[in-house]
């Protein structure tokens, strides 16, 4: 499982890159939320999978006795995905209002030629 | 009870923030709302830095969980500092919004959005959470992408794409680090992560963690060479956005530096050679293209990246005298440039223009406002006995001590490159005789402006003007804050005991 995981992360840090090293706005953003998601996927891993354990304590004991899945990654994570959920409909809108004044998706032709000011 | 006013000025942001949403469209009642709460935010702060100042390190467990397992907020002396220089820079650009900003703008949530990023900064500086740092630069950084974007004109976009693509890396580059801390030590509080790092046994995986965290705050600090965002945005928003930008975003970043790398990672010794590479480069690139540049705050922006490199310059010397540099540059600087982009607002009014090549004459038209900026001016160039100079016999004296010659030279050569900057500044806009500028149709004059709208614009640049002054005659009082912040950072133990009671 940690293999197939960790794989999985490496594949989208990688794609994610590739996207974000494209001319297109489009793929900017869809870089972006690559590596957003190989990084909850990261925090997952790294906080060790444990499989059927969860964190609770038995009645008769005091303490944990055995293994048990750490539940504050996946905390994390939810928080996570929430503001990277945030921050992409916001990156959406963005883009859609600087396709229409720039009128063009190519991060090349968006430059700063103008020094004119507010 | 005392400990719970750690969270006041960050709340009451927050509810400040809250209350103007039901005025959203009566643009007058938010503005005073925000200038009278910004102005009890002070009160707030000088409360607890007072208390923190007298008590020691506050410490407050959320929910009273306690201190590894829940999220801990700790104010001690730097960000009890922190916090109070950020509520006068808020106030000040509060005085400056109404006056400046344009109805269209404010009847979209500029000021609800600009007490949130307030917030966002508070938060910041009195966590001691690693995560809920993260949280909070999330805060900063959606209400940030907004006030830069609102208004939609063409250049606002461009630097607002840039902005938020290499912030977002950032924020996803410094989560990547904080996944493998969590792996490696299994626990996210600050103070924690310092006793645990010392026991780590496979320090590689520390390194490249701390890498990741050098490259994230990084790029939100704006050190070389993750700069480029930053003068390609700063001169897109209107002046009061890049005057709030400019004096508390950049200075969020070197905290979080700070924190955490005195706390967690320095003590290698290839760290403390990069981060003193690192702050050279910064140094010498700022201030060799801040001479380059035609834009007034483009010239500015890349002024801030000059002396971002002098913070970060005295945090890889790391030594007493250094330390207590770094803070009290940091105090110096996020007033002085807010007040620079405020300054930079300022002329745009009165010329209607930002341009070096168009500029001129200030000097012969408007003598006393000339007299007011050049106190600025000379700041940030350091002339004694101006606020500039002191920390930086901090910095050099620490760089002596730690035989660090090479930054040593950074610094003097550093500032030697913002008297040029600046000395080009003043000679091309307020002594050379003034060019004939056509005049813009529709465009509100400063001369135009009303007596009240005037003196909102002069007040605020005085009032940062007068924390300035203070810093600079008050030398004494500011350097034996610095001194007592200094000793804080350096033996982290305090920290350490302070949050976990001991």
């Amino acid at each position: 499982m940690e293999l197939v995981l960790a794989i999985c992360i490496g594949l989208l840090y990688a794609a994610g890159i590739y996207m974000i090293l494209r001319k297109s706005l489009v793929k900017l953003i869809i870089g972006l939320t690559l590596l957003g998601n190989g990084v909850n996927l990261l925090i997952f891993l790294l906080g060790r999978i444990t499989k059927g354990a969860p964190p609770l304590i038995p009645g008769n004991l005091e303490t944990f006795g055995d293994i048990y899945a750490d539940p504050v990654p996946q905390a994390l994570i939810l928080t996570a995905i929430v503001i990277s959920f945030g921050l992409q409909s916001f990156a959406i809108v963005l883009i859609k209002r600087v396709y229409r004044i720039v009128n063009t998706d190519n991060l090349d032709r968006l430059g700063n030629e103008n020094e004119e000011q507010a | 009870m005392t400990q719970h006013i750690i969270l006041f000025p960050a709340l009451f942001q927050m509810f400040l923030a809250l209350g103007m949403l039901f005025y959203w469209s009566r643009t007058r009642i938010q503005i005073v709302i925000s200038v009278i709460g910004n102005i009890l935010n002070i009160c707030l702060a000088i409360t607890l830095f007072h208390t923190v100042w007298t008590e020691g390190t506050l410490v407050l467990q959320a929910g009273n969980w306690e201190a590894p397992f829940g999220i801990t907020f700790v104010a001690d002396t730097f960000s009890a500092t922190l916090v109070l220089l950020t509520s006068i820079i808020g106030t000040a650009v509060s005085l400056f919004i109404p006056a400046t900003v344009i109805r269209h703008r404010l009847k979209f949530g500029f000021l609800p959005l600009f007490h949130f990023l307030l917030m966002g900064v508070t938060g910041v500086l009195l966590t001691g959470d690693i995560f809920n740092l993260y949280v909070w630069f999330e805060i900063i950084h959606i209400s940030s992408f907004v006030l830069l974007a609102l208004g939609s004109e063409r250049y606002q976009l461009q630097g607002a794409v840039k902005y938020f693509t290499l912030n977002m890396l950032a924020s996803i580059i410094f989560l990547t680090g904080l996944a493998i801390l969590y792996g490696l030590m299994g626990t996210l509080n600050m103070a924690d992560l310092a006793v645990k790092a010392g026991e780590v046994e496979t320090d590689n995986l520390l390194f490249i963690c701390a890498m990741f965290f050098f490259v994230g705050f990084g790029i939100k600090s704006a050190i070389f060479p993750m700069y480029f965002w930053l003068p390609d945005s700063y001169h897109t928003p209107p002046t009061a956005v890049s005057a709030i930008f400019s004096g508390l975003l950049t200075k969020v970043g070197v905290y979080a530096i700070i924190r955490v790398f005195s706390l967690v990672f320095l003590g290698n010794q290839f760290i403390a050679d990069l981060v003193g590479v690192v702050a050279i480069i910064s140094i010498l690139s700022g201030g060799a293209a801040a001479l380059l540049q035609n834009n007034l705050r483009k010239v500015f922006a890349y002024l801030i990246i000059c002396h971002i490199g002098f913070l970060i310059a005295g945090l890889g010397i790391f030594n007493e005298a250094s330390v207590s540099g770094t803070v009290y540059y940091m105090m110096h600087d996020m007033v002085v440039k807010a007040n620079l982009f405020l300054i930079a607002g300022l002329v745009f009014r009165i010329m209607g223009t930002e341009d070096l090549r168009e500029l001129g004459g200030l000097y012969a038209s408007h003598p006393k406002i000339s007299l007011l900026i050049a106190v600025t001016f000379f700041s940030v160039i350091g002339i004694p006995p101006l606020s500039g100079f002191w920390p930086k016999i901090g910095l050099i004296r620490g760089s002596l001590e730690g035989g660090e010659f090479f930054a040593m030279g950074a610094i003097l050569f550093g500032s030697f490159l913002t008297l040029m900057a600046l000395a080009r500044v003043w000679s091309k806009a307020f002594w050379r005789p003034a060019k004939p500028l056509k005049r813009i149709e529709g465009f509100v004059y400063f001369s135009d402006l009303t007596t009240r709208r005037k003196s909102l614009i002069l007040g605020s640049i005085a009032m940062l003007t007068a924390v300035t002054l203070y810093f600079g005659f008050g030398a004494e009082q500011v350097q034996s804050v610095a001194q007592r912040i200094a000793t804080e950072i350096i033996d982290k133990n305090s920290y350490v005991n302070a949050v976990f009671g001991l």
